[in-house]
């Protein structure tokens, strides 16, 4: 199969590796995917409590190399944003800047979910209500 | 946190990309090659014309070859037939045979880690009112001597397991597979495309009945293969799956592909030459680069028997990095994986699975498969970069740093999707 030069620069180069500590209240973690799917994505937000802006964002991946650009991919788009312009990004957005084939759209599915996930756990953690399209889906 | 990029250097001798997936293919030896060219040009013959000497030359060029062929798996040259390739002489073994003994049996016998030439020819027949029994392997590969002894009904007519798998490399206990048909009047077929020509086969000694190779999977040329049937002891006969002229003594009809009959003669006469020197060498390097990847990272799992293996095949699962995303680091390096995303239908590999290892196990997974023209150098830089791109991307694995502090995975609620 080949890649898309984005696909491998992400690859190569993943943006904002690592962990946040998911026991701060300004912390919101995602955890997605199964092993036995071949792909689990975690992805951490630290939330300025004030503005709502996500201020940090990490990312760990297991999964293959599409599934890696998109959750880097993620973390890139939703540095700066708040909380509710992040929630804005969809899927297809991550699959037309990446030019995902077909059989690797559900990479972008997981990483969709995975910002949809962390934010629904930091808002969990600081009661903001949940807006109906936040919560975390399995597909 | 760094790239996955690697700067393991590449070392004198070592041109890239490196070709190390001998079981999907292997490359032409040379030697073959040269066989092989007369027979595009000036021996152009057609083996069946009888009546001047460009066929009669073709026809003595297919009849050496059937002896060299013969010779390296203990037959005679009448037992072999010419096919287009393994897949066609199981599809040829199998159907053949049911056909041939409708009349005293509906029932065969094979196991699921068979290539799916054989799988889904299975399949085809039990759409036509046959009943196929297919084995379970143990942990290790192999299948359960029992079992197959339990299996077998007086419907039983054929029993078709191959001799090494394509994925791990293991060989199965054919001899004793075939010892028992025997005593049961059963026939017995075995794919041994990966293991002809690689570890020591032969048709009397083993009990073999019926038995598929092809070229390619030999060092010699692709489009060609053939199917031993066993004359005597007891005579095998097989019913044609392709009408025509009536060639191979109408088992097998259409215009015999001479130059590729000529280079799978001469890629098994190598073979029985140097079979054991390279078993040797290839064992040599397979334990050399096994060595060194369990020696530098933790984790990782030999997928398959050590002990009943073929020589230069080694299946290892990077536990905690998906495949797909090893082999993009190591893209200059030809190898496969059992992941799910390198296959065309997004499932993982079924023989993994059949071992009863997990899907995760299974996605993580690579095979090796070394050849005749693979080096220790090359050895070498292959065990360096996997060792260099698996670290690289367990620093990238959430799944990696949750088990190094100590979660247990299993106990986590995925969301399947």
């Amino acid at each position: 199969m080949a890649y898309s030069d984005k696909v491998i620069d992400h690859y190569n180069n993943p943006r904002n590796v690592g962990q946040l500590d998911k026991a701060s209240t300004e912390v919101g973690t995602g955890l997605v995917g199964a092993p036995e799917c071949g792909d689990v994505m975690r992805l951490q937000i630290r939330v300025n409590s004030e503005t709502q802006v996500i201020e940090e964002a990490k990312f760990k991946t297991f999964g293959c190399g599409s599934a890696i650009a998109s959750s880097s991919l993620a973390t890139e788009w939703i540095k700066g944003r708040t909380v509710e312009d992040a929630l804005a990004i969809k899927n297809t957005d991550i699959v037309k800047e990446l030019s995902l084939p077909p059989v690797k759209i559900h990479c972008s599915v997981l990483a969709e979910d995975a910002i949809r996930a962390a934010i629904g756990d930091w808002k969990k953690k600081n009661s903001v209500a949940e807006t109906a399209n936040a919560a975390a889906v399995a597909h | 946190m760094g790239t996955v990029t690697s700067n393991v250097e590449v070392p004198v001798g070592v041109s890239l990309p490196i070709y190390m997936d001998n079981h999907a293919t292997s490359p032409l030896d040379p030697r073959v090659l040269e066989a092989m060219m007369p027979y595009f040009t000036s021996k152009f013959g057609n083996a069946a014309s009888r009546n001047h000497s460009f066929g009669w030359e073709a026809e003595q060029a297919v009849e050496t070859a059937r002896e060299q062929i013969a010779k390296l798996i203990g037959a005679t040259s009448k037992e072999i037939i010419f096919t287009s390739g393994a897949t066609e002489s199981n599809n040829l073994a199998i159907k053949g045979i049911a056909e041939m003994y409708r009349e005293r049996g509906n029932h065969i016998i094979t196991q699921v880690t068979e290539h799916k030439a054989v799988l889904d020819t299975c399949k085809r027949l039990e759409k036509y009112g046959y009943r196929v029994t297919y084995l379970p392997v143990k942990a290790d590969g192999l299948i359960d001597m029992e079992d197959l002894r339990r299996a077998m009904d007086d419907k039983t007519i054929l029993v078709s397991i191959m001799a090494a798998n394509n994925e791990i490399g293991v060989l199965q206990p054919i001899r004793e597979i075939g010892k028992l048909c025997h005593e049961k009047g059963v026939i017995f077929h075995t794919d041994a495309v990966q293991a002809v020509g690689k570890v020591p086969v032969n048709v009397i000694a083993d009990n073999i009945d019926v038995l598929s190779l092809s070229g390619h999977k030999v060092y010699g040329p692709k489009g060609v293969g053939a199917l031993y049937v066993r004359r005597r002891n007891p005579r095998v006969q097989i019913a044609a799956q392709i009408d025509g002229g009536g060639h191979e003594r109408g088992m097998r009809s259409g215009t015999l592909n001479v130059p590729g009959i000529v280079g799978l003669g001469k890629a098994c006469e190598i073979a029985r030459e140097e079979m054991d020197s390279e078993a040797a060498y290839l064992r040599g390097l397979r334990d050399r680069l096994k060595t060194k990847l369990e020696s530098e990272l933790d984790y990782v799992h030999v997928n398959g028997s050590m002990e009943h293996r073929l020589p230069g095949n080694l299946n290892m699962s990077f536990v905690y990095v998906e495949g797909e995303s090893l082999l993009m680091g190591i893209n200059d390096i030809a190898v496969s994986s059992g992941s799910a995303c390198t296959s065309a239908t997004l499932e993982p590999s079924y023989v993994l699975k059949a071992l009863g290892l997990g899907d995760d196990v299974a996605h993580s997974s690579i095979r090796f498969g070394l050849g005749r023209f693979n080096t220790q150098a090359e050895v070498d830089y292959v065990a360096d970069k996997v060792i260099d791109i698996v670290k690289k991307l367990r620093e990238l694995s959430p799944l990696y740093e949750m088990v190094k502090e100590g979660i247990d995975l299993t106990k986590i609620q995925w969301a399947a999707h």
